[in-house]
């Protein structure tokens, strides 16, 4: 800027070097904007480097294990017992204590959170929602270990008072408080599809004579069906990536077993167990995380390539 | 003409559909019962067997191996600070990021590849962030089990949270907005800098601290980068050391969380620790629920300053 003063513009020369002057100047605060461009781009790009440091990280030390280990027996054993001196390596003992668990909160998330998104959407005034589901959605704000902590010494209590058998650590109990935490992902983002849908088809349905119930569940919830689903899917990403739930309140018992009753080591809680010991780096026992995370990524990974293609394919455009 | 008997047939059959209706708003009501009594009582546990552990020496006292003497010093001490280094990284970069793609980005490939990125680490599980930086911040790039490598590793996990609602912020900015300053010869920059920012401070400052209170929480990425459970000292207090490197010491100091804190005490077998649990986890609650607190607050209030 400083090269552009009143003299530099009206003195002497000529028009020509005004001209010249503010060339100059706009060289240069194009120089600027461009810089200024990259590096915004550059902070835009951290999230990509990120993906790109996940992968490397997961395969780079995975890639490594499966040169110990045959991707076969990983895959096919029915025992986990990494850190024995007869060392097993079968995922599906990891496997069946994620699928359990999120099994058990999903049978609490999708039924409770659908019904709750339906009544928020199509059945509560406008005051009763706008103070219900901010209340609702704080289930989701508090920490996951606080819930590990409720499941452990609140909810397993109250279950053996139900079920005296019941072992202290136990999946039943961390899959329910699981769910419970879930609720909000659900109906939130089911409750936004269903309030999407255009109003000029409530008040078709509402003029052949529909009562609240037939309009939510034969126009709203139909119609809404692609954002629902992936609200669903969202749960269900959501209850298998879970980790502290299950790490505190679950056991951490490898057991190839579908059994909520029992105790249970999820892929997730394998990962607390082994970074809460402290194993050598690069030993096969500290390359297993890894090998266990890979699966948990593959796992989400197809369940939010399922979502988009739901969204895709179930679309409805008004 | 409908008769008399149809007429009664068809009010039975309003009267049963009205009744599904009636069914169906207890059930939604229900539903949302057992979320919040579950809250309710998940506070109320809390209060009870925590709040006759919370005193000023609570709060001033490292771990212990006595439960009544045991504290949350170091673990308060090391959540603030992590989020120190939380906030620093996430904060810039989020919200460039945002300006980059909502203002700058043309649509062409790098732009998608960029927006699939964020909506996909949204849905990445946080071990996995903590698999990461165990991978690279803590073997590859030499970090340690430290304020820094712990920090970093929460950044990326909130980034995508404050890009999206930096952006939403940006979004909801009339076009006119931009228009007036581009006609009155503003660079591009000096539209985002001086009149974009400056008006979507409020959903920005929303994202970051729903994004940090989201942070301060996160317990299995912290654990997974193996960070000490028990650490009965301070890091060195931030920029005190003799400059120029002593200033960052604190960066590579080990360290413990609130959440690594209340893991600790709950999965020990005696109850006293359970109590101390409690009352740590009282704290915790209430430091994230005053975050999110706030930041329905700020919205609402800044927002209503806003006229277009």
């Amino acid at each position: 800027m400083a090269s552009v003063t009143p003299q530099s513009l009206q003195g002497g020369s000529s028009a020509a070097a005004n001209l010249a002057a503010y060339a100059q100047l706009k060289a240069r605060r194009k120089r600027r904007e461009r810089a200024i461009e990259v590096g915004l781009l550059l902070a835009a790009c951290v999230s990509v480097l990120t993906t790109l440091g996940i992968v490397y990280v997961l395969l780079r030390e995975s890639l490594s294990f499966f040169s110990h280990v045959s991707i076969w027996s990983f895959l096919t054993d029915s025992q986990w017992t990494p850190l024995f001196a007869d060392a097993h390596f079968g995922i599906w003992v990891l496997m069946s204590g994620t699928i359990t668990s999120s099994a058990v909160a999903l049978l609490i998330a999708i039924p409770l959170g659908t019904i709750i998104a339906v009544y928020l959407s199509e059945f509560a005034g406008f005051r009763a929602r706008e103070t219900l589901k901010p209340l609702l959605e704080l289930l989701s704000g508090v920490p996951t270990i606080i819930y590990g902590y409720f499941a452990l010494l609140f909810v397993t209590p109250l279950l053996q008072k139900i079920y005296p058998d019941l072992p202290g650590f136990n999946v039943l109990s961390a899959g329910i408080v699981m769910g419970i935490m879930i609720i909000p992902y659900v109906s939130s983002l089911s409750e936004d599809a269903m309030r999407a849908v255009p109003m000029s088809l409530r008040e078709g349905s509402y003029a052949m004579g529909a009562t609240r119930f037939q309009t939510a569940s034969k126009v709203v919830v139909p119609a809404a069906f692609s954002g629902i689903a992936s609200a669903y899917i969202l749960g269900i990403s959501r209850a298998v990536g879970e980790t502290m739930i299950l790490a505190v309140a679950a056991g951490m018992q490898p057991t190839l077993s579908f059994n909520p009753l029992e105790p249970a080591a999820t892929i997730t809680s394998y990962i607390v167990q082994v970074a809460l010991g402290d194993l050598p780096h690069g030993s096969v026992g500290y390359q297993t995380i890894f090998a266990a995370g890979l699966s948990l990524m593959v796992l989400t990974l197809s369940f939010n390539l399922a979502g988009h293609w739901l969204r895709r394919r179930f679309r409805e455009a008004y | 003409m409908p008769s008399q008997h149809d007429t009664a047939a068809i009010r039975a059959l309003i009267r049963k559909h009205k009744r599904w209706d009636l069914i169906f708003g207890l059930l939604g009501l229900l539903s949302l019962g057992v979320g919040i009594l579950t809250l309710a009582a998940l506070f109320i546990d809390m209060a009870i067997s925590g709040i006759p552990r919370l005193s000023a020496e609570f709060f001033t006292s490292f771990p212990s191996r006595r439960a009544a003497q045991a504290g949350i010093l170091s673990a308060w001490v090391g959540s603030v600070l992590v989020m120190m280094v939380t906030a620093l990284v996430a904060v810039p970069l989020g919200i460039a990021g945002a300006i980059y793609l909502e203002e700058y980005a043309r649509k062409h490939w790098i732009t998608d590849l960029i927006e699939i990125n964020i909506t996909n680490l949204a849905g990445v599980p946080s071990i996995i962030y903590g698999l990461l930086a165990l991978g690279l911040f803590v073997y590859t790039f030499g970090l340690g089990q430290s304020i820094l490598t712990a920090g970093l590793t929460l950044a990326l996990l909130i980034l995508p949270i404050v890009i999206t609602t930096t952006r939403e912020a940006l979004r909801s900015i009339p076009q006119y907005i931009r228009e007036g300053a581009y006609a009155c010869g503003a660079s591009r920059w000096q539209v985002v800098s001086q009149h974009l920012v400056p008006y979507s401070m409020p959903g920005i400052l929303t994202g970051v601290i729903i994004g940090l209170s989201r942070a301060i929480g996160e317990t299995a990425p912290i654990i997974t980068i193996g960070a000490l459970t028990f650490i009965a000292f301070l890091p060195p207090a931030p920029f005190t050391g003799t400059p120029p490197a002593g200033l960052f010491d604190w960066l590579m100091s080990p360290f413990t969380v609130m959440p690594i804190q209340i893991f600790n005490w709950t999965s020990r077998p005696d109850p006293s620790f359970h109590q101390n649990a409690a009352a740590a986890s009282f704290v915790l609650v209430f430091m994230t629920l005053s975050m999110n607190g706030l930041a329905i607050w700020l919205r609402y209030r800044l927002r209503k300053n806003i006229k277009w």
